[in-house]
């Protein structure tokens, strides 16, 4: 924060907010401030209350009690539009684009700019649109449809309609978690640049090493309260300080880097020369090339990579979930070749995948339909009818082995917490008893201390002999849990290494080798 | 977001999921008592037994149509479907094609109302079943394929028919439309019957929870080694079955099987599913719900006839019901998700 905006008043004050939901209190007696040109984290675990206090400012629903100050008057918006017009704009994750629209359409939708006719005037729009997405450093026709740009361009679009809107306090909500390393980079400097600008940003973030490299200041929720505010004072706030806040205990206990063994199982699962193609129809297009890998019974092999490096599509091709062009896999030493998922699981493989929320979770269903759907032949009988009081045992034995903390088996598993949902995923598979366990992100979306009881699962597994591999763009969560870590680039094996010798800039430097010749195609 | 779905699953949601279970239900009872203080005789066995009957037909392509909208299809050939199964039905009871406008089952020289019902119920399965290969094989979206089976089984039916109806099955064949067991018609019975087997299958059965589970998220139902593919498929065949045996029953009881039956019929079968609360994006819905649904529909259609109310006006306010009926459910639901 710049001397010259330390003196000038904040630009949001946020007094004792509460908010209560028949009968239960999400918010209680918040305080924080927002200066003009600066980047306020906002932490805190999943629960913690940064949601609440996200659709308080942005309009949604108001508080029970507290005072909201904005520009220096009372702030009380009656919805979302009502928030824009005083100049706060909320950026989901879940992004507000129409994707059939143009960029400039998007931009913007309900106040296009109109001709001498009043019909829309296209010219004006495109213009007006240039320049502004030149500012959020876009280089884009402005007449492209947001389908076809990535995901990290989408959030550019949506920041600058925000900047369009003459925003002064941008709220981001988890902006970096479908984004890449270089991404990941490009949005902090246009972040920094707002921020140069005079622009207030409200960072919510579940990252902490990227708040720490970019906030200036953090607000730290926990249970509802405020836990603290942490200053930068000159130097990058510290990650440890900001996971003791957060979790109200020391760091040192998160991310304990369990004893590392050499595992001399056998191996169980064994790929070699595995190709695979985006389409049959365009075989240049490769995702995976010439790819080998040993899994061990018993080990854990951490797979690190960054997105689209094909660490995803290694596990969907074993899993018989995407099309093999070349290439062999045993099991056991016994070639396999599943053409489905369903092959797959009857051999003894298991997979948690990457987006819990499309790609394994049923939300309309209970917690007992949940977790018993990879297995119902083991709990029906010979006539199909379920044998629903073994199932429920089942489920009994692992909501104690994975103290997953839930009301009662019928309840929506949606109404779990990230990590109690996905050790109900993890207990889908265990009911197995799979010879291979795959997990990617396996602590995607979950709370720092719900991460570490999911890395102790993943070693007590392992410990029994499964064979895990465990793919995660966390590296200080491969670090902690492998045995044994391969890297993985645009498709290929780039390194291996076992997990005591393992540091995060040895890894990084074999995921992102000549970055640069990748940055400039 | 997360906070407030966790208090949800605390407090105060019984009541309310108590409320959304039985909302159709509720509107129901109410629109019994209505009927019944504008005109006490409503309420008579005799009526009631009579709307029975009435629903019987769409009610069991309902059932069928249950498992269809569970998956996120659709099925709109019902209608046409029933014709043509009516019509096959018709073909073989009397053993040959000639159109007839007469009733009299003298010189009826068929195979016999078994052979008739089988084939009715085989060609419904086998037509739902080509219908569910288009939509998972060929990648064709279920309004789609089934907007043009539509048209083809309706072609299909006027020719093997020549346009003209079949008529005059004989006695045994008939009871199954007029018969009475005590005082209860047989399609009632038939309707009943079929109802609880389909709860049982979709609440106690493996095939039950796959096929909520394909509706709730295909993708999560493939990678956890479902067979959707499959499931798919089956749920088409069994809404065909259903449009066999509906036709059977319709043209048992009209004594005829009529090249234009069941226009029109898919919109009431899908009503039924969707004001007995099962959502069309998949995934949530019950048995019950559709035979509530199917009961509504019944009991305002006949109430309003009962106090002659003109058949222009009744497709109006039935219109209206369906709509304020999924209004209905939809605020209860947002009252449990606040």
């Amino acid at each position: 924060m710049a001397e010259a905006a330390a003196s000038s008043p904040p630009l949001l004050v946020v007094e004792g907010v509460t908010k209560h939901f028949s009968g239960v209190t999400a918010l209680s007696d918040v305080s924080l401030e927002v200066w003009p040109g600066e980047i306020l984290g906002l932490l805190g675990e999943n629960g913690a209350g940064k949601s609440t206090l996200l659709k308080i400012l942005s309009g949604v629903m108001p508080p029970s009690s507290g005072r909201i100050v904005f520009d220096g008057a009372d702030y009380a918006p009656s919805s979302p539009q009502d928030a824009k017009r005083h100049g706060i704009v909320t950026i989901y994750q879940e992004l507000s684009l129409i994707p059939t629209l143009a960029v400039a359409e998007n931009i913007f939708i309900g106040r296009a700019p109109l001709g001498p006719l009043g019909l829309v005037s296209w010219r004006k729009m495109e213009d007006a649109s240039r320049a502004i997405i030149a500012r959020v450093g876009l280089a884009i026709d402005p007449s492209t449809p947001v389908s076809s740009l990535s995901v990290a361009e989408q959030q550019l679009v949506e920041i600058a309609r925000a900047l369009s809107l003459k925003s002064r306090l941008i709220i981001m909500d988890e902006p970096t978690s479908a984004l890449t390393e270089t991404e990941v980079q490009k949005l902090m400097s246009i972040m920094d640049r707002l921020r140069q600008d005079g622009v207030a940003i409200m960072f919510v973030t579940h990252r902490l090493e990227e708040a720490s490299a970019i906030c200036d200041r953090m607000t730290v929720l926990r249970d509802g309260r405020l836990a603290g505010h942490l200053d930068r004072d000159g130097q990058p706030i510290k990650i440890p300080k900001i996971i003791e806040k957060m979790v109200g205990r020391a760091a040192s206990e998160l991310y304990a880097r369990p004893t590392q063994r050499d595992v001399a199982g056998a191996v169980r699962l064994s790929v070699r020369g595995l190709r695979t193609v985006r389409d049959p129809l365009a075989p240049h297009a490769i995702v995976l090339e010439g790819v080998d890998l040993d899994l061990k019974a018993g080990e854990i092999l951490g797979v690190a990579g960054l997105v689209g490096s094909g660490r995803t599509e290694l596990a969907r091709a074993i899993f018989g979930a995407d099309r093999i062009a070349a290439g062999t896999i045993a099991l056991d030493g016994q070639p396999i070749a599943p053409a489905s998922p369903a092959d797959a699981i009857k051999l003894g493989i298991g997979l948690v995948p990457e987006d819990r929320k499309h790609q394994a979770i049923f939300a309309a269903l209970g917690i007992l339909n949940n977790f018993s759907i990879a297995s119902l032949g083991r709990y029906s009988n010979g006539a199909g009818f379920m044998a629903e009081r073994r199932e429920r045992e089942a489920l009994a034995g692992y909501r104690k082995a994975l103290s997953i903390r839930m009301a009662s088996p019928e309840q929506a598993i949606e109404g779990l917490s990230g990590g109690n949902q996905q050790k109900v995923i993890l207990a889908r598979w265990l009911a197995r008893d799979p010879k291979v366990l795959i997990v990617d992100e396996p602590t995607r979306g979950v709370d720092v201390g719900a991460k570490a009881e999911v890395h102790q699962i993943l070693v007590q597994l392992a410990a029994r002999g499964i064979a895990i591999m465990m793919i995660s763009s966390e590296l200080p969560e491969v670090l902690a849990v492998s045995d044994r870590i391969v890297t993985m680039r645009r498709g290929r094996i780039t390194g291996e290494m076992p997990g005591v010798e393992a540091t995060e800039e040895k890894l990084m430097e074999l995921m992102a080798l000549d970055r640069k010749q990748e940055a400039t195609q | 977001m997360t906070s407030t779905t966790e208090q949800t699953g605390r407090s105060g949601i019984n009541v309310a999921r108590l409320l959304m279970s039985f909302g159709p239900l509720m509107f129901l009872a109410v629109l019994i008592i209505i009927f019944t203080v504008l005109k006490p005789s409503f309420i008579d066995p005799i009526n009631l037994f009579n709307i029975l009957r009435q629903i019987s037909i769409t009610g069991l392509i309902a059932l069928g149509m249950t498992f269809v909208i569970l998956t996120a299809g659709i099925d709109l050939s019902v209608g046409s479907l029933l014709a043509f199964c009516g019509m096959v039905a018709a073909v073989v009871a009397k053993g040959g094609a000639a159109n007839t406008l007469s009733l009299s089952t003298s010189g009826t020289q068929g195979y016999g109302w078994f052979a008739a019902l089988l084939a009715a119920v085989i060609v419904g399965a086998l037509a739902g079943g080509m219908q569910g290969f288009a939509i998972t094989r060929l990648k064709v979206p279920p309004f789609v394929v089934t907007l043009g089976g539509l048209t083809v089984f309706r072609g299909l039916t006027l020719t093997i028919s020549n346009g003209g109806p079949i008529s005059g099955f004989d006695a045994s064949m008939r009871w199954f439309g007029t018969g009475l067991i005590g005082p209860v018609p047989v399609p009632a019975i038939i309707f009943a019957v079929a109802a609880i087997l389909c709860h049982i299958v979709l609440r106690y059965t493996r095939y039950g929870r796959a096929v909520y589970a394909v509706g709730g998220n295909a993708e999560a139902a493939r990678l956890s080694g479902l067979r959707v593919d499959r499931i798919l498929i089956s749920v088409y065949v069994i809404v065909g079955f259903f449009a066999g045996l509906a036709a059977f029953v319709l043209s048992a009881r009209l004594n005829s099987s009529e090249a234009v039956a069941g226009i029109g019929y898919e919109l009431t079968v899908i009503s039924a599913v969707v004001i007995g609360g099962t959502s069309l994006f998949g995934g949530i819905g019950s048995v019950g719900g559709t035979v509530v649904g199917a009961a509504l529909i019944g009991v305002l259609q006949n109430g309003l006839q009962f106090n002659n109310v003109s058949s222009y006006t009744q497709s109006i306010v039935i219109g209206l019901i369906l709509i304020l009926a999924v209004a209905f459910d939809r605020w209860l639901k947002s009252r449990v998700r606040r």
